[in-house]
Protein backbone atom coordinates (compact mmCIF):
# COMPACT_ATOMS: atom_id res chain seq x y z
CA UNK A 1 0.00 0.00 0.00
CA UNK A 2 1.54 3.31 -1.10
CA UNK A 3 1.39 5.95 1.62
CA UNK A 4 0.05 9.43 0.99
CA UNK A 5 3.25 11.44 1.28
CA UNK A 6 3.82 15.09 2.13
CA UNK A 7 7.40 16.20 1.41
CA UNK A 8 8.44 19.51 2.93
CA UNK A 9 9.49 21.97 0.19
CA UNK A 10 11.31 24.40 2.52
CA UNK A 11 11.21 25.45 6.18
CA UNK A 12 7.81 27.10 6.79
CA UNK A 13 7.61 30.88 7.26
CA UNK A 14 4.90 30.66 9.91
CA UNK A 15 3.49 28.14 12.39
CA UNK A 16 1.35 25.59 10.58
CA UNK A 17 -1.83 23.92 11.80
CA UNK A 18 -1.54 20.44 10.28
CA UNK A 19 -4.64 19.07 12.00
CA UNK A 20 -6.59 18.79 8.69
CA UNK A 21 -4.08 16.23 7.42
CA UNK A 22 -5.73 13.15 8.93
CA UNK A 23 -7.35 10.19 7.22
CA UNK A 24 -10.91 11.25 8.02
CA UNK A 25 -10.37 14.56 6.20
CA UNK A 26 -8.38 13.29 3.26
CA UNK A 27 -10.28 10.16 2.25
CA UNK A 28 -11.77 10.55 -1.21
CA UNK A 29 -9.88 13.75 -2.01
CA UNK A 30 -7.63 14.17 -5.07
CA UNK A 31 -4.10 15.46 -4.70
CA UNK A 32 -5.26 18.78 -6.16
CA UNK A 33 -7.97 19.07 -3.51
CA UNK A 34 -5.54 18.19 -0.73
CA UNK A 35 -3.09 20.81 -2.02
CA UNK A 36 -5.75 23.48 -1.50
CA UNK A 37 -6.32 22.66 2.22
CA UNK A 38 -5.46 25.68 4.38
CA UNK A 39 -2.76 25.00 6.97
CA UNK A 40 -1.61 28.54 7.79
CA UNK A 41 -2.10 30.30 11.12
CA UNK A 42 -1.46 33.95 10.20
CA UNK A 43 -3.05 36.49 7.89
CA UNK A 44 -0.81 35.22 5.13
CA UNK A 45 -2.70 32.27 3.69
CA UNK A 46 -0.82 29.03 3.26
CA UNK A 47 -2.18 25.89 1.63
CA UNK A 48 -0.81 22.36 1.99
CA UNK A 49 0.45 22.47 -1.58
CA UNK A 50 2.55 25.58 -0.79
CA UNK A 51 4.41 23.77 1.98
CA UNK A 52 4.49 20.19 0.75
CA UNK A 53 5.07 18.30 -2.42
CA UNK A 54 2.23 15.76 -2.22
CA UNK A 55 2.46 12.26 -3.66
CA UNK A 56 -0.75 10.31 -4.13
CA UNK A 57 -1.36 7.35 -1.85
CA UNK A 58 -3.64 5.76 0.69
CA UNK A 59 -4.71 8.38 3.27
CA UNK A 60 -4.88 5.56 5.83
CA UNK A 61 -1.07 5.69 5.81
CA UNK A 62 0.28 9.21 5.84
CA UNK A 63 3.99 10.08 5.78
CA UNK A 64 5.24 13.60 6.37
CA UNK A 65 8.81 13.89 5.13
CA UNK A 66 10.87 16.58 6.83
CA UNK A 67 9.89 17.90 10.21
CA UNK A 68 9.74 21.33 11.75
CA UNK A 69 9.13 22.73 15.20
CA UNK A 70 6.46 24.78 13.44
CA UNK A 71 4.38 21.68 12.55
CA UNK A 72 1.59 22.09 15.11
CA UNK A 73 -1.34 19.80 15.85
CA UNK A 74 -0.15 16.89 13.75
CA UNK A 75 -2.69 14.08 14.01
CA UNK A 76 -5.08 16.11 16.15
CA UNK A 77 -8.25 14.10 16.70
CA UNK A 78 -7.13 11.19 14.54
CA UNK A 79 -9.23 8.07 14.98
CA UNK A 80 -7.58 5.48 12.77
CA UNK A 81 -4.80 4.79 10.32
CA UNK A 82 -1.22 5.86 10.77
CA UNK A 83 0.74 9.08 10.44
CA UNK A 84 4.53 9.11 10.48
CA UNK A 85 6.52 12.33 10.66
CA UNK A 86 10.14 11.97 9.58
CA UNK A 87 11.35 14.76 11.83
CA UNK A 88 10.33 17.03 14.69
CA UNK A 89 6.93 18.58 15.33
CA UNK A 90 5.54 21.54 17.27
CA UNK A 91 2.76 21.76 19.83
CA UNK A 92 -0.18 19.45 20.46
CA UNK A 93 0.92 16.49 18.33
CA UNK A 94 -1.72 13.76 18.65
CA UNK A 95 -3.93 15.91 20.85
CA UNK A 96 -7.34 14.32 21.42
CA UNK A 97 -6.49 11.34 19.23
CA UNK A 98 -8.68 8.33 19.91
CA UNK A 99 -7.21 5.66 17.66
CA UNK A 100 -4.53 4.85 15.13
CA UNK A 101 -0.79 5.23 15.33
CA UNK A 102 1.10 8.52 15.27
CA UNK A 103 4.87 8.26 15.04
CA UNK A 104 7.19 11.26 15.43
CA UNK A 105 10.73 10.47 14.33
CA UNK A 106 12.10 13.45 16.22
CA UNK A 107 11.25 15.78 19.09
CA UNK A 108 7.75 16.92 19.94
CA UNK A 109 6.77 20.26 21.44
CA UNK A 110 4.53 20.97 24.43
CA UNK A 111 1.19 19.21 24.96
CA UNK A 112 1.99 16.17 22.82
CA UNK A 113 -0.83 13.66 23.30
CA UNK A 114 -2.84 16.23 25.20
CA UNK A 115 -6.17 14.71 26.17
CA UNK A 116 -5.64 11.66 23.98
CA UNK A 117 -8.23 8.94 24.49
CA UNK A 118 -6.87 6.00 22.54
CA UNK A 119 -4.40 4.83 19.94
CA UNK A 120 -0.63 5.02 20.15
CA UNK A 121 1.61 8.07 20.04
CA UNK A 122 5.27 7.23 19.62
CA UNK A 123 7.82 10.04 20.01
CA UNK A 124 11.31 8.88 19.13
CA UNK A 125 13.00 12.05 20.39
CA UNK A 126 12.21 14.23 23.38
CA UNK A 127 8.81 15.61 24.37
CA UNK A 128 8.08 19.13 25.59
CA UNK A 129 6.24 20.15 28.71
CA UNK A 130 2.84 18.85 29.82
CA UNK A 131 3.01 15.62 27.86
CA UNK A 132 -0.57 14.30 27.63
CA UNK A 133 -1.80 17.13 29.81
CA UNK A 134 -4.90 19.27 29.47
CA UNK A 135 -4.94 22.75 27.98
CA UNK A 136 -5.99 25.68 30.15
CA UNK A 137 -9.59 25.33 31.22
CA UNK A 138 -9.73 21.58 30.67
CA UNK A 139 -10.09 19.36 33.70
CA UNK A 140 -8.76 16.06 32.41
CA UNK A 141 -5.58 15.12 30.58
CA UNK A 142 -4.91 11.91 28.72
CA UNK A 143 -7.67 9.34 29.29
CA UNK A 144 -6.61 6.34 27.24
CA UNK A 145 -4.13 4.87 24.82
CA UNK A 146 -0.37 4.59 24.90
CA UNK A 147 2.06 7.50 24.77
CA UNK A 148 5.65 6.37 24.36
CA UNK A 149 8.60 8.79 24.48
CA UNK A 150 12.01 7.29 23.67
CA UNK A 151 13.89 10.36 24.92
CA UNK A 152 13.25 12.79 27.77
CA UNK A 153 10.06 14.63 28.68
CA UNK A 154 9.62 18.18 29.92
CA UNK A 155 7.97 19.38 33.12
CA UNK A 156 4.56 18.16 34.23
CA UNK A 157 4.49 15.05 32.05
CA UNK A 158 1.19 13.25 32.61
CA UNK A 159 -0.52 16.21 34.23
CA UNK A 160 -4.14 15.25 35.08
CA UNK A 161 -3.62 11.78 33.56
CA UNK A 162 -6.83 9.83 33.98
CA UNK A 163 -6.31 6.51 32.20
CA UNK A 164 -3.86 4.90 29.81
CA UNK A 165 -0.10 4.60 29.78
CA UNK A 166 2.65 7.16 29.41
CA UNK A 167 6.06 5.56 29.00
CA UNK A 168 9.15 7.78 29.08
CA UNK A 169 12.41 5.95 28.49
CA UNK A 170 14.58 8.88 29.52
CA UNK A 171 14.28 11.53 32.19
CA UNK A 172 11.30 13.68 33.14
CA UNK A 173 11.06 17.30 34.21
CA UNK A 174 9.65 18.66 37.44
CA UNK A 175 6.20 17.70 38.70
CA UNK A 176 5.94 14.52 36.61
CA UNK A 177 2.45 13.09 37.06
CA UNK A 178 1.19 16.24 38.71
CA UNK A 179 -2.48 16.12 39.71
CA UNK A 180 -2.83 12.61 38.29
CA UNK A 181 -6.37 11.26 38.50
CA UNK A 182 -5.36 7.66 37.71
CA UNK A 183 -3.49 5.75 34.98
CA UNK A 184 0.15 4.79 34.75
CA UNK A 185 3.25 6.93 34.14
CA UNK A 186 6.56 5.09 33.83
CA UNK A 187 9.85 6.97 33.68
CA UNK A 188 13.04 5.03 32.98
CA UNK A 189 15.48 7.77 34.00
CA UNK A 190 15.49 10.22 36.85
CA UNK A 191 12.59 12.58 37.48
CA UNK A 192 13.21 16.17 38.52
CA UNK A 193 11.68 17.64 41.67
CA UNK A 194 8.36 16.59 43.17
CA UNK A 195 6.97 13.76 41.03
CA UNK A 196 3.32 12.93 41.71
CA UNK A 197 2.60 16.40 43.03
CA UNK A 198 -1.02 16.37 44.28
CA UNK A 199 -1.80 13.08 42.54
CA UNK A 200 -5.03 11.43 43.66
CA UNK A 201 -4.76 7.93 42.24
CA UNK A 202 -2.60 6.15 39.70
CA UNK A 203 0.88 4.69 39.45
CA UNK A 204 4.21 6.41 38.77
CA UNK A 205 7.27 4.23 38.19
CA UNK A 206 10.60 6.03 38.60
CA UNK A 207 13.50 3.97 37.28
CA UNK A 208 16.12 6.23 38.82
CA UNK A 209 14.21 8.06 41.51
CA UNK A 210 13.81 11.82 41.63
CA UNK A 211 15.95 14.80 42.59
CA UNK A 212 13.45 15.68 45.33
CA UNK A 213 10.44 13.85 46.72
CA UNK A 214 7.48 15.56 48.30
CA UNK A 215 7.27 14.92 52.07
CA UNK A 216 3.58 14.20 51.51
CA UNK A 217 4.32 10.67 50.24
CA UNK A 218 4.41 7.85 52.81
CA UNK A 219 6.99 5.06 52.54
CA UNK A 220 5.17 1.71 52.47
CA UNK A 221 8.33 -0.40 52.18
CA UNK A 222 9.61 -2.78 49.52
CA UNK A 223 7.36 -5.46 48.02
CA UNK A 224 7.09 -8.11 45.33
CA UNK A 225 3.78 -7.04 43.84
CA UNK A 226 1.74 -9.43 41.69
CA UNK A 227 0.16 -6.38 40.06
CA UNK A 228 3.64 -5.23 38.98
CA UNK A 229 4.03 -8.47 36.99
CA UNK A 230 0.77 -7.74 35.16
CA UNK A 231 2.00 -4.20 34.50
CA UNK A 232 5.36 -5.51 33.33
CA UNK A 233 3.75 -7.94 30.88
CA UNK A 234 1.67 -5.12 29.46
CA UNK A 235 4.49 -2.57 29.30
CA UNK A 236 6.81 -5.15 27.71
CA UNK A 237 4.81 -4.88 24.50
CA UNK A 238 6.23 -1.36 24.09
CA UNK A 239 9.36 -1.17 26.25
CA UNK A 240 11.48 -4.05 27.47
CA UNK A 241 13.58 -1.62 29.53
CA UNK A 242 10.66 -0.30 31.57
CA UNK A 243 9.19 -3.79 31.93
CA UNK A 244 12.46 -5.01 33.48
CA UNK A 245 12.24 -2.30 36.13
CA UNK A 246 8.81 -3.60 37.16
CA UNK A 247 10.09 -7.14 37.62
CA UNK A 248 12.33 -6.11 40.52
CA UNK A 249 11.17 -5.67 44.13
CA UNK A 250 9.52 -2.24 44.32
CA UNK A 251 9.52 0.34 47.09
CA UNK A 252 6.04 1.82 47.30
CA UNK A 253 5.44 5.42 48.26
CA UNK A 254 1.76 6.20 48.88
CA UNK A 255 0.46 9.64 48.06
CA UNK A 256 0.05 12.41 47.47
CA UNK A 257 -1.24 12.50 51.04
CA UNK A 258 -1.75 16.25 50.61
CA UNK A 259 -4.50 15.29 48.13
CA UNK A 260 -6.59 12.09 47.92
CA UNK A 261 -3.51 10.00 48.64
CA UNK A 262 -4.53 6.80 46.88
CA UNK A 263 -1.80 6.98 44.26
CA UNK A 264 1.64 5.43 44.38
CA UNK A 265 5.22 5.98 43.31
CA UNK A 266 7.10 2.74 42.68
CA UNK A 267 10.89 2.70 42.99
CA UNK A 268 12.71 -0.40 41.69
CA UNK A 269 15.24 -1.96 44.00
CA UNK A 270 18.72 -0.75 43.01
CA UNK A 271 20.76 -3.45 41.26
CA UNK B 1 -30.44 -54.46 28.81
CA UNK B 2 -26.80 -55.00 27.76
CA UNK B 3 -26.55 -55.52 24.02
CA UNK B 4 -22.97 -54.60 23.39
CA UNK B 5 -19.91 -56.22 24.92
CA UNK B 6 -16.48 -54.69 24.41
CA UNK B 7 -13.36 -56.35 25.80
CA UNK B 8 -15.58 -58.44 28.08
CA UNK B 9 -17.42 -55.43 29.49
CA UNK B 10 -21.15 -55.07 28.91
CA UNK B 11 -22.21 -51.66 27.64
CA UNK B 12 -25.88 -50.90 28.30
CA UNK B 13 -27.98 -49.77 25.37
CA UNK B 14 -28.91 -46.58 27.14
CA UNK B 15 -27.98 -42.94 27.31
CA UNK B 16 -26.96 -40.25 29.76
CA UNK B 17 -29.42 -37.39 29.93
CA UNK B 18 -27.97 -33.95 30.62
CA UNK B 19 -29.21 -30.41 31.04
CA UNK B 20 -28.42 -26.89 29.93
CA UNK B 21 -26.52 -24.96 32.59
CA UNK B 22 -24.82 -21.63 33.10
CA UNK B 23 -21.09 -21.85 33.69
CA UNK B 24 -18.05 -19.72 34.27
CA UNK B 25 -14.35 -20.26 34.79
CA UNK B 26 -11.61 -18.59 36.78
CA UNK B 27 -7.87 -19.08 37.03
CA UNK B 28 -6.38 -18.97 40.51
CA UNK B 29 -2.65 -18.36 40.85
CA UNK B 30 -0.33 -18.40 43.83
CA UNK B 31 3.38 -18.43 44.60
CA UNK B 32 3.39 -22.22 44.30
CA UNK B 33 1.17 -24.75 42.57
CA UNK B 34 0.41 -26.27 45.97
CA UNK B 35 -1.20 -23.02 47.19
CA UNK B 36 -3.06 -22.40 43.94
CA UNK B 37 -4.46 -25.92 44.21
CA UNK B 38 -5.30 -25.34 47.87
CA UNK B 39 -7.39 -22.27 47.07
CA UNK B 40 -9.13 -24.13 44.24
CA UNK B 41 -9.84 -27.12 46.45
CA UNK B 42 -11.19 -24.97 49.26
CA UNK B 43 -13.56 -23.04 47.01
CA UNK B 44 -14.88 -26.21 45.36
CA UNK B 45 -14.96 -28.56 48.35
CA UNK B 46 -18.68 -28.21 48.96
CA UNK B 47 -19.81 -27.94 45.35
CA UNK B 48 -20.78 -31.45 44.31
CA UNK B 49 -24.37 -30.88 43.27
CA UNK B 50 -26.65 -27.93 42.55
CA UNK B 51 -29.29 -29.68 44.65
CA UNK B 52 -27.64 -28.87 47.95
CA UNK B 53 -24.58 -26.75 47.19
CA UNK B 54 -25.94 -24.05 44.87
CA UNK B 55 -23.39 -24.91 42.22
CA UNK B 56 -21.18 -27.66 40.91
CA UNK B 57 -17.52 -26.74 40.77
CA UNK B 58 -14.08 -28.31 40.62
CA UNK B 59 -10.54 -27.74 39.44
CA UNK B 60 -10.35 -28.40 35.71
CA UNK B 61 -6.64 -28.19 34.96
CA UNK B 62 -3.29 -27.01 36.24
CA UNK B 63 -1.83 -23.99 34.46
CA UNK B 64 1.91 -23.52 34.05
CA UNK B 65 3.46 -20.11 34.84
CA UNK B 66 3.62 -19.48 31.08
CA UNK B 67 -0.16 -19.92 30.85
CA UNK B 68 -1.20 -17.48 33.59
CA UNK B 69 -1.49 -13.69 33.46
CA UNK B 70 0.99 -13.09 36.30
CA UNK B 71 3.57 -15.74 35.43
CA UNK B 72 2.89 -17.86 38.52
CA UNK B 73 1.53 -21.41 38.69
CA UNK B 74 -2.24 -21.64 38.56
CA UNK B 75 -5.33 -23.79 38.56
CA UNK B 76 -8.40 -23.31 36.39
CA UNK B 77 -11.72 -23.81 38.16
CA UNK B 78 -15.10 -24.28 36.46
CA UNK B 79 -18.41 -23.44 38.16
CA UNK B 80 -21.86 -24.52 36.98
CA UNK B 81 -25.28 -23.38 38.21
CA UNK B 82 -28.85 -23.36 37.03
CA UNK B 83 -29.22 -19.58 36.76
CA UNK B 84 -27.05 -16.53 36.18
CA UNK B 85 -28.07 -15.04 39.53
CA UNK B 86 -27.14 -18.20 41.44
CA UNK B 87 -23.85 -18.50 39.56
CA UNK B 88 -22.98 -14.90 40.44
CA UNK B 89 -23.83 -15.49 44.11
CA UNK B 90 -21.82 -18.71 44.32
CA UNK B 91 -18.85 -17.19 42.49
CA UNK B 92 -18.50 -14.15 44.71
CA UNK B 93 -19.14 -16.04 47.95
CA UNK B 94 -16.66 -18.75 47.13
CA UNK B 95 -13.95 -16.44 45.78
CA UNK B 96 -14.51 -14.08 48.69
CA UNK B 97 -14.30 -16.73 51.38
CA UNK B 98 -11.87 -19.23 49.88
CA UNK B 99 -9.59 -17.52 47.34
CA UNK B 100 -9.23 -14.03 48.80
CA UNK B 101 -8.30 -15.69 52.09
CA UNK B 102 -5.72 -18.08 50.67
CA UNK B 103 -2.04 -17.03 51.06
CA UNK B 104 -0.55 -15.29 48.02
CA UNK B 105 -3.53 -15.93 45.79
CA UNK B 106 -4.67 -13.97 42.74
CA UNK B 107 -7.72 -14.59 40.61
CA UNK B 108 -8.38 -14.05 36.90
CA UNK B 109 -11.09 -14.68 34.33
CA UNK B 110 -10.93 -18.24 33.02
CA UNK B 111 -13.15 -17.66 29.98
CA UNK B 112 -12.20 -15.16 27.26
CA UNK B 113 -15.67 -14.88 25.77
CA UNK B 114 -19.27 -15.68 26.55
CA UNK B 115 -22.84 -14.43 26.35
CA UNK B 116 -22.58 -12.34 29.49
CA UNK B 117 -20.20 -11.21 32.21
CA UNK B 118 -20.11 -11.98 35.93
CA UNK B 119 -18.60 -9.75 38.59
CA UNK B 120 -15.38 -11.16 39.97
CA UNK B 121 -13.13 -8.48 41.48
CA UNK B 122 -15.97 -6.01 41.05
CA UNK B 123 -17.77 -7.93 43.81
CA UNK B 124 -14.73 -8.58 46.03
CA UNK B 125 -13.10 -5.14 45.88
CA UNK B 126 -15.19 -3.72 48.70
CA UNK B 127 -13.10 -5.78 51.12
CA UNK B 128 -10.44 -3.13 50.48
CA UNK B 129 -12.49 -0.61 52.47
CA UNK B 130 -11.52 2.20 50.11
CA UNK B 131 -7.85 1.21 49.75
CA UNK B 132 -8.52 -0.96 46.68
CA UNK B 133 -6.94 0.19 43.42
CA UNK B 134 -8.18 -0.52 39.89
CA UNK B 135 -5.72 -0.92 37.05
CA UNK B 136 -6.84 -1.21 33.44
CA UNK B 137 -4.40 -2.99 31.12
CA UNK B 138 -5.77 -2.96 27.56
CA UNK B 139 -9.16 -4.60 27.56
CA UNK B 140 -8.72 -6.09 31.02
CA UNK B 141 -9.25 -4.44 34.39
CA UNK B 142 -7.82 -5.64 37.64
CA UNK B 143 -8.45 -4.82 41.28
CA UNK B 144 -5.66 -4.68 43.81
CA UNK B 145 -7.03 -5.19 47.31
CA UNK B 146 -4.59 -4.69 50.21
CA UNK B 147 -4.44 -7.77 52.45
CA UNK B 148 -2.15 -8.81 55.27
CA UNK B 149 0.38 -10.65 53.06
CA UNK B 150 0.46 -7.98 50.36
CA UNK B 151 -2.22 -7.50 47.74
CA UNK B 152 -5.03 -9.68 46.42
CA UNK B 153 -5.12 -9.12 42.65
CA UNK B 154 -8.43 -10.00 41.06
CA UNK B 155 -9.69 -9.39 37.54
CA UNK B 156 -12.85 -7.27 37.57
CA UNK B 157 -15.09 -9.64 35.63
CA UNK B 158 -15.18 -13.05 34.03
CA UNK B 159 -17.39 -14.39 31.29
CA UNK B 160 -20.45 -16.60 31.54
CA UNK B 161 -21.50 -19.22 29.00
CA UNK B 162 -25.07 -20.38 28.51
CA UNK B 163 -23.96 -23.29 26.33
CA UNK B 164 -22.76 -25.37 29.29
CA UNK B 165 -24.09 -28.85 29.98
CA UNK B 166 -24.47 -30.52 33.36
CA UNK B 167 -25.30 -34.10 34.19
CA UNK B 168 -23.36 -36.21 31.72
CA UNK B 169 -22.70 -39.48 33.53
CA UNK B 170 -21.43 -43.02 33.54
CA UNK B 171 -22.64 -45.72 35.93
CA UNK B 172 -19.84 -48.18 36.56
CA UNK B 173 -20.73 -51.66 37.85
CA UNK B 174 -18.41 -54.35 39.11
CA UNK B 175 -18.18 -57.56 41.10
CA UNK B 176 -16.42 -55.94 44.05
CA UNK B 177 -15.99 -52.50 45.58
CA UNK B 178 -12.26 -52.53 44.87
CA UNK B 179 -12.59 -53.45 41.19
CA UNK B 180 -15.44 -51.01 40.61
CA UNK B 181 -13.45 -48.24 42.25
CA UNK B 182 -10.36 -49.10 40.18
CA UNK B 183 -12.35 -48.85 36.94
CA UNK B 184 -14.03 -45.62 37.99
CA UNK B 185 -10.73 -44.06 39.06
CA UNK B 186 -9.21 -44.98 35.69
CA UNK B 187 -12.15 -43.33 33.94
CA UNK B 188 -11.89 -40.13 36.00
CA UNK B 189 -8.17 -39.94 35.35
CA UNK B 190 -8.77 -40.18 31.60
CA UNK B 191 -11.53 -37.59 31.78
CA UNK B 192 -9.18 -35.12 33.48
CA UNK B 193 -7.21 -35.04 30.24
CA UNK B 194 -10.23 -33.57 28.45
CA UNK B 195 -10.46 -29.77 28.47
CA UNK B 196 -13.49 -27.82 29.69
CA UNK B 197 -15.03 -30.53 31.88
CA UNK B 198 -15.20 -31.23 35.59
CA UNK B 199 -16.34 -34.19 37.63
CA UNK B 200 -17.70 -32.38 40.72
CA UNK B 201 -18.14 -35.27 43.18
CA UNK B 202 -15.43 -36.38 45.64
CA UNK B 203 -12.44 -37.39 43.55
CA UNK B 204 -14.81 -37.21 40.58
CA UNK B 205 -16.88 -40.14 41.88
CA UNK B 206 -20.39 -40.39 43.42
CA UNK B 207 -21.39 -43.50 45.32
CA UNK B 208 -24.86 -42.28 46.19
CA UNK B 209 -26.53 -41.90 42.83
CA UNK B 210 -30.07 -40.61 43.24
CA UNK B 211 -33.48 -40.88 41.68
CA UNK B 212 -35.98 -38.05 41.45
CA UNK B 213 -38.45 -37.87 44.36
CA UNK B 214 -38.83 -39.63 47.67
CA UNK B 215 -41.46 -41.27 49.82
CA UNK B 216 -40.81 -38.49 52.33
CA UNK B 217 -42.27 -35.03 51.90
CA UNK B 218 -39.69 -32.32 51.23
CA UNK B 219 -36.96 -34.54 49.80
CA UNK B 220 -36.47 -33.86 46.10
CA UNK B 221 -34.15 -36.80 45.56
CA UNK B 222 -33.47 -40.11 47.24
CA UNK B 223 -31.29 -43.19 46.85
CA UNK B 224 -31.30 -44.90 43.47
CA UNK B 225 -32.63 -48.16 44.91
CA UNK B 226 -32.64 -49.92 41.54
CA UNK B 227 -28.84 -49.68 41.53
CA UNK B 228 -28.23 -50.48 45.22
CA UNK B 229 -26.62 -53.93 45.37
CA UNK B 230 -27.90 -54.62 48.89
CA UNK B 231 -31.49 -54.28 47.60
CA UNK B 232 -31.05 -56.62 44.64
CA UNK B 233 -33.55 -59.11 46.02
CA UNK B 234 -35.98 -56.58 47.41
CA UNK B 235 -36.71 -54.29 44.45
CA UNK B 236 -37.01 -54.58 40.69
CA UNK B 237 -33.26 -54.21 40.55
CA UNK B 238 -31.30 -53.05 37.54
CA UNK B 239 -28.42 -55.22 38.72
CA UNK B 240 -27.65 -58.78 37.80
CA UNK B 241 -26.52 -61.16 40.57
CA UNK B 242 -22.77 -60.76 39.93
CA UNK B 243 -22.81 -56.98 40.48
CA UNK B 244 -21.79 -56.07 44.02
CA UNK B 245 -20.81 -52.40 43.74
CA UNK B 246 -21.92 -49.42 41.63
CA UNK B 247 -20.26 -45.99 41.28
CA UNK B 248 -21.26 -43.00 39.19
CA UNK B 249 -19.24 -40.30 37.47
CA UNK B 250 -21.09 -37.04 36.84
CA UNK B 251 -19.63 -34.75 34.18
CA UNK B 252 -20.27 -31.04 33.65
CA UNK B 253 -18.81 -29.37 30.58
CA UNK B 254 -18.59 -25.92 29.08
CA UNK B 255 -19.94 -27.44 25.85
CA UNK B 256 -21.92 -30.54 24.95
CA UNK B 257 -19.03 -31.75 22.83
CA UNK B 258 -16.68 -31.57 25.83
CA UNK B 259 -19.06 -33.75 27.87
CA UNK B 260 -19.27 -36.30 25.06
CA UNK B 261 -15.50 -36.29 24.72
CA UNK B 262 -15.05 -36.90 28.45
CA UNK B 263 -17.56 -39.77 28.45
CA UNK B 264 -15.77 -41.24 25.46
CA UNK B 265 -12.42 -41.02 27.27
CA UNK B 266 -13.87 -42.54 30.45
CA UNK B 267 -15.45 -45.44 28.62
CA UNK B 268 -12.23 -46.13 26.77
CA UNK B 269 -10.29 -46.25 30.04
CA UNK B 270 -12.78 -48.64 31.65
CA UNK B 271 -12.73 -50.90 28.59
CA UNK B 272 -8.94 -50.86 28.48
CA UNK B 273 -8.67 -51.89 32.14
CA UNK B 274 -10.91 -54.89 31.39
CA UNK B 275 -13.27 -56.99 33.54
CA UNK B 276 -10.55 -58.91 35.40
CA UNK B 277 -9.23 -55.80 37.14
CA UNK B 278 -12.15 -53.43 36.71
CA UNK B 279 -15.81 -53.20 35.80
CA UNK B 280 -18.18 -55.81 34.39
CA UNK B 281 -20.75 -53.41 33.04
CA UNK B 282 -21.26 -49.71 32.27
CA UNK B 283 -24.58 -47.91 32.17
CA UNK B 284 -25.83 -44.34 32.28
CA UNK B 285 -28.54 -42.39 34.06
CA UNK B 286 -31.51 -40.75 32.41
CA UNK B 287 -35.07 -39.68 33.04
CA UNK B 288 -36.62 -41.23 29.98
CA UNK B 289 -35.24 -38.49 27.80
CA UNK B 290 -37.98 -36.01 28.62
CA UNK B 291 -36.20 -33.67 31.05
CA UNK B 292 -32.80 -33.01 29.54
CA UNK B 293 -32.09 -31.82 26.02
CA UNK B 294 -28.70 -33.56 25.75
CA UNK B 295 -28.60 -37.32 25.27
CA UNK B 296 -25.33 -39.24 25.13
CA UNK B 297 -25.85 -42.80 23.90
CA UNK B 298 -23.16 -45.13 25.19
CA UNK B 299 -23.12 -47.20 22.02
CA UNK B 300 -22.18 -44.07 20.04
CA UNK B 301 -19.36 -43.30 22.44
CA UNK B 302 -17.57 -46.66 22.32
CA UNK B 303 -17.38 -46.76 18.54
Amino acid sequence: MTPLTFSLRKAPDQRLDLSPLIERNLAGKTVAEIERIEVGTTRIRVAAGDVFRIREGDPDTIVIEGGSARFDRVGLGMTSGSIRVEGEVGVEAGRMMSGGQLTIRGDAGPFAGSGMRGGTLDIEGDAGERLGGPLSGETVGMSGGLLHVRGDAGPRAGDRLRRGFILIEGRAGAYAGSRMIAGTLAIGGQAADLPGYLMGRGTILLGRGATLFSPSFGDCGEHDLVAAQLLANYVAQASAKLARLLRRPLRRLAGDLAALGKGEILLPHAQ
Amino acid sequence: MPELTVNGIAIDDTFAEAFDMRATAIVITAATERWAAQAAETMTGFATSVIGCGCEAAAESVRSPQQTPDGRPGVRVLLFAVSTAELQKQLQNRVGQCVLTSPGSACYAGLDSGEDKLKLGDAIRFFGDGWQIAKRLGARRYWRVPVMDGEFVCESTTYLTKKAVGGGNLIVMGESSAKTLAATEAAVKAMHEVADVIMPFPGGIARSGSKVGSKYNGASASTNDLYCPTLKGAVDSALSPEIASVLEIVIDGLTSEAVAQAMRAGLAAIIELGPERGALRVGAGNYGGKLGRHHYHLKDLVR
